[in-house]
């Protein structure tokens, strides 16, 4: 039952690393912006999966306060980027 | 396989197929506001199905083990899905607002309307 957990966070962080392509590539700014806030969501997802893997609540936890952080960010830099700071 | 199990099995597929195509759309779109449609939504979607496996792992085990500790689990991880459904829709919308307040046109737009409101 552990198994097919870890297969997931497998999948999950080769997903991560095609979205870090973009965020090398992106043309523009709010590209890698994007691509950020992709891999943000990656790790979040796969932090609340590593909670079972591992049988520690405290992951899931860390998972909720790392979103919170990427969404304090990523509105600061749409911020930056709008012009408006 | 039990109904619990099979059910653990499909909202992990539907999470990593909804994230596979997010990723895909991220690489593969022309422009920057396509590749915020594709990565946003179906990332989103994606990361909901996977937490949603973690709640029901969690409850079918608190209920067959009754251990308080497995209700935390499931708690938690929906507490956790939740908040990413929502600051990823308001994050997107201000990445969206910003670049459009940055200047960056659609790749094969003809009209914008925006600009003419």
């Amino acid at each position: 039952m552990i198994d097919i957990w870890i297969l997931t966070v497998l999948c999950l962080t080769v997903l991560m690393a095609f979205a870090v392509i973009r965020l090398v590539l992106g043309p523009t700014a709010p590209d890698r912006v994007i691509a950020l806030d992709t891999v943000n969501t990656l790790v979040i997802a796969s932090m609340i999966l590593l909670g079972v893997v591992f049988q520690q609540i405290i992951i899931v936890d860390v998972a909720i306060v790392y979103g919170l952080l990427s969404f304090v960010s990523t509105l600061y830099i749409a911020k930056y980027i709008g012009g408006e700071l | 396989m039990t109904v619990v199990e099979i059910l653990i099995y499909a909202c992990l597929a539907i999470g990593v197929v909804f994230n596979s195509l997010g990723v895909i759309g991220l690489l593969r779109f022309p422009d920057l506001y396509t590749r915020m449609h594709a990565a946003t939504k179906a990332t989103t979607f994606g990361s909901i199905f996977t937490s949603l496996a973690v709640v029901v792992y969690g409850l079918s085990m608190f209920f067959s083990q009754s251990d308080s500790q497995y209700l935390t689990l499931a708690i938690h991880a929906f507490l956790a899905a939740a908040f990413l459904a929502f600051t990823n829709a308001v994050s997107a919308h201000a990445i969206a607002r910003a670049a459009y307040r940055s200047g960056i046109k659609p790749a094969l737009a003809v009209v914008d309307r925006l600009e003419e409101a």
